[in-house]
């Protein structure tokens, strides 16, 4: 790996939010909290999510957490509450989608800095395939909360799950 | 430098992979021997002739590449025990990995109702293999997963009850309370030699002697003392001891399970299938002798080939100058060390106490972005938790990153470590 590749993971971005990382800490209220690991290097985080409304109404009132790991899933988690926090879930799904198909993207994504603002800066771990993982450790974990919560409203009242895509569910190992 | 082995230019020659030139043209630096070993030519060449010149498969071909096969194979074994000092070639089972060995032990203990009385018994009190509710395992805080979970397994299965030794600040194992630990329960005591995350090499001849005292079963986890340092399975007090193929210089897939005969001959059979029984019946079988008894299937043939050349090519080194060549690159490592600003060693920091496996931590950089900046450099060293979780959680550490060296690892490529750590942590804004 060359200098220059290793700049292209670093971005400054990623850098900033593994110093100063936003919303960090675990808040009340919530619906679901999930403890996520990363058993090949044991970077853990647990995140909670407090969502408002339901259906096609449900906004992503809050996501905070607890996370230790490296830079680059610490920076990810960061931006990832940046991204979704506020956004009806409908459009927080899609930017999550948007930034899955940005990592499994070997580098040939094209990332939009329209939607995923300070991710885009992301793009460049998509090369190191070793570290993909700790860029989606916490995206997973927020999934996973926000499925728990979808799932526990359809028993109590007749809304329509949030679509979980199955072929994303092998990247939380 | 005093202990360095004297041809170390020639011995790095003898491994091809060494003079790799990585991106960005730069040269090797491999610190990640004690999570896998380079391979010398010899052993490459012992296994490529094998399959160009001799492939069959072993015991059974009736012709004359089956009978090179076999001898070959079995060749491999002769050499293996005469590398361990072990009493008899029958004590040497081919497995997998250790993994493997210390689940062969595991699980054929939860079945074995076995008396070993008829010749004297464990540490010469006779008494029944078999490990029931009754029953406690011992093991310590510092193993590798695969010297924890057999045994929680076993525990699960059985009802008996798993305990270890703590360890102390410094990173060896806390026998404060031995007496209290190793007791007429105890059944088996399962530990490591030398730790792959502390390096800590720990006394197993005393604890050895203690668990025999109580009829306990020694089994000792090997697989980072074998490649480093000389082993002799008699002397050690060990009643199996397991090492992979892998770590010495070989190849990976095979391992070795030694054991005392009288101990395997009373064990069950482990896996069943072709090779390990004597005559198969639709109502029932008999097994074949030690150690075939645990080698069903077609084992590694190749791969046991390429570890007979292994062993070979470091007993022609001599185990005596690669321990002293360890000791001498850990001891200089660790000085290397001692000058990064930040930097904490986890385990002994004298060499003398352990093994060429140094784990650090480095204030405020994770070990996953320390190992990335030094692959930049051509430095490749572990990181994460090393399979080591308990022992992580023991030191408040949740991962770290590990430089291992071997019998090729020169003071040059230490120096390019430490020069690696400063430009991390300048490169991560983190200097003081």
């Amino acid at each position: 790996m060359t200098t220059q590749n290793l700049d292209s993971l670093y971005q400054e971005i990623i850098l900033d939010h593994y110093k100063n990382p936003h919303h960090q800490g675990l808040r009340e209220p919530y619906e679901a909290e999930v403890h996520h690991v990363n058993p090949t290097c044991g970077d853990e985080v647990t995140v909670r999510v407090h969502l408002s409304g339901t259906a096609q109404d449900a906004v992503v009132e809050d996501v905070s957490y607890d996370a230790e790991g490296c830079s680059i899933s610490q920076a990810a988690t960061s931006v990832m509450t940046d991204l979704v926090i506020g956004k009806p879930l409908e459009q927080a799904m899609a930017v999550h989608d948007e930034f899955l198909a940005l990592m499994q993207g070997r580098g040939n994504v094209e990332p939009d800095e329209e939607t995923l603002e300070d991710g885009i800066a992301f793009a460049g771990v998509a090369k190191f395939p070793a570290r993909v993982k700790c860029a989606l450790l916490s995206w997973m974990a927020w999934k996973d909360a926000t499925a728990q919560i979808v799932a526990s409203s359809v028993d109590s009242s007749p809304v329509e799950p949030v679509e979980t895509p199955a072929e994303t569910r092998e990247e939380q190992s | 430098m005093e202990g360095l082995l004297p041809d170390l230019d020639v011995i790095r020659k003898d491994f091809p992979i060494l003079s790799r030139v990585l991106a960005d043209g730069q040269p090797l630096v491999y610190l990640d021997s004690a999570n896998t070993s380079q391979k010398p030519q010899v052993v490459i060449d012992a296994m490529v002739d094998h399959l160009e010149r001799h492939n069959a498969n072993i015991a059974r071909a009736m012709h004359q590449l089956g009978a090179e096969s076999t001898e070959a194979y079995e060749a491999a074994r002769d050499t293996v025990a005469g590398f361990l000092n072990a009493p008899s070639r029958d004590e040497v089972v081919f497995t997998k990995n250790v993994s493997e060995g210390l689940n062969l032990v595991a699980n054929t203990l939860a079945w074995g109702g076995v008396s070993t009385s008829s010749t004297g018994g464990v540490g010469g009190k006779g008494g029944n293999l078999k490990v029931d509710e009754s029953s406690e395992i011992l093991i310590t805080e510092m193993e590798h997963h695969s010297n924890i979970v057999p045994w929680q397994l076993l525990a699960q299965r059985t009802g008996a009850t798993l305990r270890w030794f703590g360890l102390t600040d410094d990173g060896h194992l806390d026998l404060s309370n031995i007496d209290e630990l190793i007791n007429e329960r105890t059944k088996v005591v399962a530990l490591t030699w030398v730790s792959n995350m502390l390096g800590t090499i720990n006394p197993v001849r005393m604890l050895a002697d203690r668990a025999h005292q109580v009829g306990a079963i020694v089994v000792v986890d090997a697989a980072q003392a074998v490649p480093q340092m000389p082993v002799d399975v008699v002397a050690s007090g060990a009643d199996f001891l397991g090492f992979t193929g892998h770590k010495v210089t070989g190849p990976t897939g095979i391992g070795v399970l030694w054991g005392r005969a009288e101990l395997l001959d009373a064990l069950p059979p482990f896996l069943g299938g072709g090779e390990m029984i004597e005559t198969v019946a639709m109502e029932g079988s008999t097994y074949a002798p030690i150690p075939h008894k645990f080698e069903a299937g077609t084992p590694p043939i190749v791969e046991a080939v390429g570890l007979g050349a292994a062993v070979d090519y470091l007993a022609s080194i001599g185990m005596d100058r690669v321990r002293a060549h360890e000791e001498a690159i850990t001891a200089y490592a660790l000085e290397g060390l001692s000058t990064v600003s930040g930097l904490t060693v986890l385990g002994p920091r004298e060499a003398r106490e352990r093994g060429g496996a140094i784990s650090f931590e480095l204030d405020g950089i994770h070990p996953h972005d320390v190992a990335q900046v030094l692959d930049s450099r051509g430095i490749a060293v572990r990181a994460g938790h090393h399979c080591a979780k308990p022992a992580h959680k023991r030191f408040g550490v949740q991962s770290s990153t590990r430089a291992s060296s071997y019998l090729y690892t020169t003071p040059a490529e230490i120096d390019a470590l430490v020069d690696g750590l400063e430009y991390t942590k300048k490169y991560f804004g983190v200097d003081r």
